[in-house]
């Protein structure tokens, strides 16, 4: 190894990236002062500021996972369109913004040209918010990035046209931790086997009571094996949540037939109309099939088909659901209602049907 | 058996890996995913590593390729870090590097990016080039916590790479235990509907918690997040510890004019449905036959949707801030919690009024750190400990609008004088 070279620069602890420097001069111009905006086309507005000035943006999907190449060939259309300046979305869209209508369609001929869809605004489905799974991450059972692709390769149209009755968030995760964040429709890993523990190498790999206070139910107990100090689950009591995974690598969650996935709707963050709400779990012990993820898909396409032809425009999933009911809901999505779906876990009755109203 | 470039000696799972004269080893399952409309990731990462020849490519790409046919997972946790950090790189060692060597390491930078996710050019082409000086290329826009993550460096070049990161004005994010990197939709910078310069705020707090970012000291992470109104677009409800949404205290502004428009454009049916009928506390009427529409604005919970649905029509009000939500965080371990509305209506316009919420942040952050279990969240020590008991200690002020109704069981105690 070389002799470590003297380090002459020393660390400016700066926090977040300066705003200063990073918008569009229309943007600069008309910061807190716009007046409103409408669609043009799909992927497509305009914002009006009061100054008069029109901003266009153009949204595309990206990959996620992306790479220095794709990244500057971004830069040399936001170079070529929009004066040098983009930004990004919270579900990984790129935007560009610019005042000249004429420089719209170019734009777009050029996105679609090195593979990114122009689309995502409105009542459409956005891209997938995803974790890292097998890229990258330290405790995944399946790759979010490939789930996502997957599911948005079938939903391609769907992020183009304008037919949802409102926008649709999808999310993937990994495990059930759920990094991915509450949607209308999340696909989420469900773990369905208590943790396998490796007694030889526990105590040399994990804090114990680290390992112990990370359960959810208190079903982890210290014990010997072997002459090792070691841990053990009460299988009875485990929820098999696969948190202890993440404090302990050798209890290892992961399993590549019983870690499966599930299927949840209704989350929403937004306060138009009804409440944020999380999602309620709809389907499960769906496999983890990779790379294309049939199952996933065929669960997805379904609930979205529902939804597309029963929802009233503007309602969001959680929306639609509450109207018509779950159980229609079920109906409609073809899907199976379970004994676990009912919540057993903790503040399970504020699910529970406390009344006598019943759709028959 | 072909030798295969890169590869361990063990020699198992290598068969068919050769990939005629190409730099990569054969990936059949990956290569999959390069077909489908949507932009394939496998494809750029492919591109990318004929293009660089870069070991560490090639070797996290079989051993991706191997999670594919195994159906499992193969990268560990560390501790890699640099001077003066504790945190901002996950670490990342392969399990199996004895079968594939070049993905011996693969650690990951989360850097900060400006509030809003805004970049020019010349900066993003900045990052490039620095993290293809140092790094794989691959770049993570973005990560769930709203980090630049620039995936995949090998832990001796880890120092040289954040000094000219730094030295170009990007500092890293938070992981563990820390204050996380923040997220904020648009704002003001392109959306009418602003009520507050959320990326403006964002950037003063988090440059305030910098330190607090870079060395895990708490329980568990604290993030922050900045919605500019009630759509909250930056998902602060769900996704953040703290969350600032923005909102206003006045009347919705109405422009009949442009009512009457759209109401020549889509109907008055549309109005009914789409508008009057939608309001969640019936707080809109409408004459038929008339083309105006009256808002009870007592009766305005301020949840958006007339504004989304009519925006060249209705704003926000004129007097506008944020509420302030605390609790947020997503399953582990009570399960998910929306953030508490804690705080109506607080101003954060000037530098004075962004300090006051930093000191009141600080007074939360003492009381969980003091209080807290590890890996607890704020609102779950809050459920756990007694939201009255925290409002004393953070010095808030109880108020009606931290709750959906009174309690309806009868278990409290009134502070009393014992008997002498």
């Amino acid at each position: 190894m070389n002799a470590p070279i003297e380090r002459t620069w020393k660390t400016v602890e700066s926090g977040p990236h300066t705003l200063e420097g990073t918008l569009h001069p229309v943007v600069v111009k008309n910061y807190g002062k716009w007046k409103y905006h409408k669609m043009i086309k799909p992927g497509v507005m305009v914002h009006y500021g009061l100054s008069g000035d029109a901003l266009y943006t153009v949204r595309a999907g990206t990959p996620r996972q992306n790479t220095v190449d794709l990244v500057r060939q971004i830069c040399d259309l936001a170079d070529q369109y929009a004066d040098g300046f983009m930004r990004f979305t919270i579900r990984n869209s790129v935007e560009f913004m610019f005042s000249e209508e004429s420089r719209i369609e170019p734009l777009i001929k050029d996105l679609e040209e090195i593979g990114l869809p122009v689309g995502g605004i409105a009542n459409c489905v956005a891209p997938i918010a995803h974790t890292q799974g097998w890229l990258h991450c330290d405790i995944p059972a399946t790759d979010a990035s490939g789930v996502a692709k997957g599911v948005m390769d079938n939903l391609y149209d769907e992020f183009k046209t304008l037919q949802m009755p409102n926008k649709v968030r999808l999310s993937t995760s990994c495990c059930s931790i759920n990094c991915g964040g509450q949607a209308d429709v999340a696909i989420i890993v469900k773990h369905t086997r208590p943790p396998r523990i490796d007694h030889a190498k526990l105590s040399t790999l994990c804090e114990l009571p680290k390992a112990v206070a990370r359960c959810p139910v208190a079903a982890i107990r210290p014990t010997i094996v072997n002459n090792k100090r070691s841990l053990m689950v009460d299988e009875e009591k485990c929820i098999v949540c696969g948190a202890c995974f993440g404090a302990c690598p050798s209890m290892e969650i992961n399993h590549p037939e019983h870690s499966q996935f599930a299927i949840w709707v209704g989350g929403k963050n937004s306060n138009a109309r009804s409440k944020p709400q999380s999602m309620s779990l709809v389907a499960e012990g769906i496999p983890n099939n990779p790379p294309h993820w049939p199952e996933v898909n065929d669960v997805v396409g379904r609930i979205l088909k529902a939804y597309k032809g029963g929802g009233k425009p503007w309602e969001r999933m959680n929306e639609w659901i509450e109207r018509i009911g779950w159980k229609r809901f079920f109906e409609e999505s073809e899907l199976t209602f379970e004994v676990d779906m009912i919540d057993s876990y903790r503040h399970a009755r504020t699910t529970f049907n406390q009344s006598a109203h019943v759709r028959f | 058996m072909e030798d295969i470039k890169g590869a361990g000696s063990s020699g198992d799972d290598k068969e068919n890996l050769d990939n005629e004269g190409k730099f990569l080893n054969h990936t059949p399952i990956l290569d999959e995913l390069e077909g489908g409309k949507w932009p394939s990731f496998i494809s750029g990462f492919k591109e990318l590593a004929e293009r660089t020849e870069k070991p560490m490519i090639r070797g996290v790409m079989d051993q991706l390729e191997y999670s594919y046919k195994t159906k499992m997972g193969y990268w560990k946790g560390g501790l890699v870090t640099v001077k003066g950090y504790g945190a901002g790189i996950i670490t990342r060692f392969s399990m199996i590097k004895d079968k594939f060597p070049e993905a011996t390491e693969f650690h990951t930078f989360r850097v900060q990016p400006a509030p809003g996710l805004h970049y020019n050019t010349k900066m993003l082409r900045e990052v490039c080039d620095i993290w293809e000086k140092h790094g794989s290329g691959f770049i993570n826009m973005h990560g769930q916590s709203g980090n630049l993550q620039l995936i995949g460096i090998e832990q001796d070049k880890t120092q040289e790479c954040f000094d000219e990161l730094n030295q170009a004005g990007w500092d890293l994010g938070g992981a563990g235990a820390t204050v996380r990197t923040a997220a904020s939709c648009v704002g003001p910078a392109r959306c009418e509907q602003a009520c507050f310069d959320n990326l403006k705020v964002h950037e003063k707090v988090l440059k305030n918690y910098a330190g607090m970012t870079h060395r895990p000291e708490f329980n568990y992470k604290l993030k922050f997040k900045f919605s500019a109104c009630p759509n909250d677009c930056a998902n602060a409800i769900m996704r953040a510890d703290v969350a600032l949404i923005g909102t206003w205290r006045d009347s919705i502004q109405i422009e009949q004019e442009y009512v009457k428009e759209w109401i020549d454009e889509y109907g008055e049916d549309a109005l009914f449905d789409q508008v009057v009928n939608m309001c969640p506390t019936k707080a809109i009427s409408h004459k038929i036959g008339t083309s105006t529409i009256e808002i009870d604005n007592k009766n305005c919970v301020r949840c958006m949707h007339c504004i989304n649905v009519i925006p060249k029509a209705l704003s926000p009000g004129k007097e506008r801030g944020a509420s302030l939500l605390i609790g947020g965080k997503n399953t582990l371990k009570v399960g998910v919690n929306l953030g508490s509305m804690m705080i109506p209506f607080l101003k954060l316009d000037t530098d004075e009024e962004v300090e006051e919420f930093i000191e009141m942040m600080d007074e939360i952050i003492d009381w969980w750190d003091e209080t807290g279990l590890d890996h607890e969240r704020v609102g779950e020590t809050i459920e756990r400990v007694g939201m009255k008991q925290f409002l004393e200690a953070v010095g808030i002020e109880a108020n009606i609008d931290m709750i959906v109704r009174p309690r309806d069981n009868p278990y409290y105690k009134k502070e009393y004088e014992s008997a002498t």
